[in-house]
């Protein structure tokens, strides 16, 4: 990567990937940085787009609030890696 | 049962109830759509041994109606990608095109019909996942119109865009697996009842397979043909071509919003990816990787290990075009888009009774050729994402083969809940 206007740093994929929760190792962040500003070149072409209005047929969908049978806990348990009294269980906090 | 070309994740059966409209058929069904007691890995890592505790309301629906479902195909990892080799349990090979990739995400389902180990098969089409594989594959596949099926048990990736679609080997099958599992859901509140919208006879799918094309009204959009490989454009001319000696006529439209389809596509998906996929910590279900320590950092590793490269690619762009100073930039313009897309196609419906274009804007690329350049890969859904973008219905249908006998697809987008006139079109090719 050179000193193109929209380059991405390295940096900001460390940013975002911490604010999406994905450890990135280096290599990867490398990696990430110069395909992130191909496409986000690539995206820069939205800005010829002109403010259109959207006329949105939104409808609520109401229903009755009635109680109905779900998961029973033990199912609602069954694919969690780890749990203890009926609690999904996650990492200890040190 | 061939997996040569690797088109099932998993082959447990699921047998159906004893009759039923699809009774001694077998319906395959993609591997992001729940069934119950029978492992749904989306094609990840990270849903490697999840076993969904109840069913989509889609295989509810088939097994009522009789079939049997002979297994769960291989996909792109979470839907995302267009040649089925981003699963992670290995790529699938396009059955009637050795080398060749199957299109995606629904690749495996595409393969699996075409090569006969199935009868019919259900996908998901976000940005034309269904479509995409049945051009390549040779087949039928149908994204109905957003809110015609419901998304109950499908796992999410880009709910204002995906919708379940049947996939067969004729238009009359991939309609009568339609008519299946069309319908309101109270469970999803996003579906509509097609009886409101259209009237009586709204679903009666099936028998709209009659082939009748004589005084039907087709728009090109010409931008869809302008950037497509001359091999593609000569097979759906040809295709066009036998429409009009059946009593069909054309006209040429042009739609400039359909320029940025493609943007407008991806920035929404991945927004919406990067939010949906926040649910994979490794608590409730997903690979937990058995770290101890910060919450944030031994999540952060968890979703590192069971995550593939190009989902962690869209859920870092996503959050990227959320991210504060970014949103206005990217976010809030492919919605622009996406709603300057939706008037123009309806405005052109207005005029025609379908609008026609070549499914794919080139022929199935061979294995491993995109995968090194994602710019290609998202390039090829230029003709598919407007759809979804629109929220219409479309069919992809067999057009035929290039010289080197690699097939292609005649795309036919209808007006919202005019599954009908699509079906009606398509059934006249195949």
């Amino acid at each position: 990567m050179s000193e193109e206007e929209n380059a991405v740093e390295p940096e900001e994929v460390r940013h975002v990937a911490e604010l999406a929760r994905i450890d990135l190792d280096d290599e990867e962040v490398d990696r990430f940085t110069d395909k992130f500003a191909d496409i986000l070149e690539y995206f820069e072409t939205l800005d010829e787009v002109p403010e259109v209005d959207a006329e949105e047929e939104l409808a609520n969908v109401m229903r009755p609030d009635e109680v109905h049978d779900g998961l029973s806990q033990e199912e609602a348990l069954d694919n969690a890696p780890e749990s203890e009294d009926g609690y999904f269980k996650g990492p200890n906090v040190s | 049962m061939s997996t040569e070309y690797n088109g099932y994740i998993t082959t447990e059966r699921i047998d159906g109830a004893n009759d039923g409209p699809l009774a001694g058929t077998t319906v395959a069904v993609k591997d992001n759509i729940s069934t119950e007691g029978v492992r749904t890995t989306c094609g990840s890592a990270m849903l490697d041994d999840y076993v969904p505790p109840f069913d989509a309301t889609v295989v509810e629906r088939i097994k009522d109606a009789g079939a049997t479902i002979p297994g769960k195909t291989n996909m792109d990892e979470f839907g995302m990608g267009t040649t089925t080799e981003t699963s992670a349990f290995g790529p699938t090979e396009n059955p009637v095109a050795e080398g060749h990739v199957p299109g995606g995400s629904s690749g495996g389902s595409a393969a699996v019909v075409a090569a006969g180990d199935a009868d019919m098969a259900l996908g998901t089409d976000t940005g034309g996942s269904v479509r995409a594989p049945a051009a390549f594959c040779g087949v039928v596949g149908i994204k109905p119109t957003y809110g015609l099926v419901s998304r109950y048990g499908i796992v999410a990736y880009a709910n204002s865009l995906e919708q379940v679609g049947p996939i067969a080997p004729t238009v009359e099958e991939a309609a009568q697996l339609l008519e299946v599992v069309a319908g309101p859901d109270e469970r999803d509140a996003t579906t509509r009842d097609a009886t409101e919208e259209v009237g009586e006879g709204a679903y009666d799918y099936t028998a709209a397979a009659d082939g009748d094309v004589d005084g039907l009204d087709i728009g090109v959009p010409t931008e869809l043909l302008d950037g497509a490989d001359e091999r593609v454009t000569e097979v759906f001319w040809d295709a066009v071509d036998e429409l009009e000696s059946r009593g069909a006529s054309y006209h040429e439209v042009d739609l400039e919003c359909l320029r940025y389809a493609v943007e407008a596509y991806y920035v929404t998906a991945m927004s919406e990816a990067s939010s949906n996929l926040a649910r994979f910590d490794g608590v409730r279900y997903g690979q937990s990787g058995g770290y101890d320590g910060n919450w944030n950092e031994t999540f952060a590793r968890a979703r590192e290990e069971g995550f593939g490269e190009e989902v962690k690619s869209r859920i870092l762009l996503g959050t990227y075009a959320l991210s504060a100073g970014y949103h206005d930039k990217y976010y809030k313009k492919a919605q622009d888009a996406r709603a300057w897309i939706k008037r123009d196609i309806n405005d052109a419906l207005e005029d025609a009774d379908v609008l026609a274009s070549p499914t794919m804007p080139v022929p199935p690329m061979e294995m491993g050729e995109s995968l090194s350049d994602p710019l290609t890969m998202y390039l090829a859904d230029a003709n598919t994402t407007p759809v979804n973008l629109a929220n219409l219905p479309a069919v992809s249908v067999p057009a035929g083969e290039t010289d080197e006998g690699l097939p292609v697809g005649l795309q036919l987008v209808g007006p919202a809940f005019g599954e009908k006139e699509i079906i009606r079109a398509g059934s006249a090719l195949a």
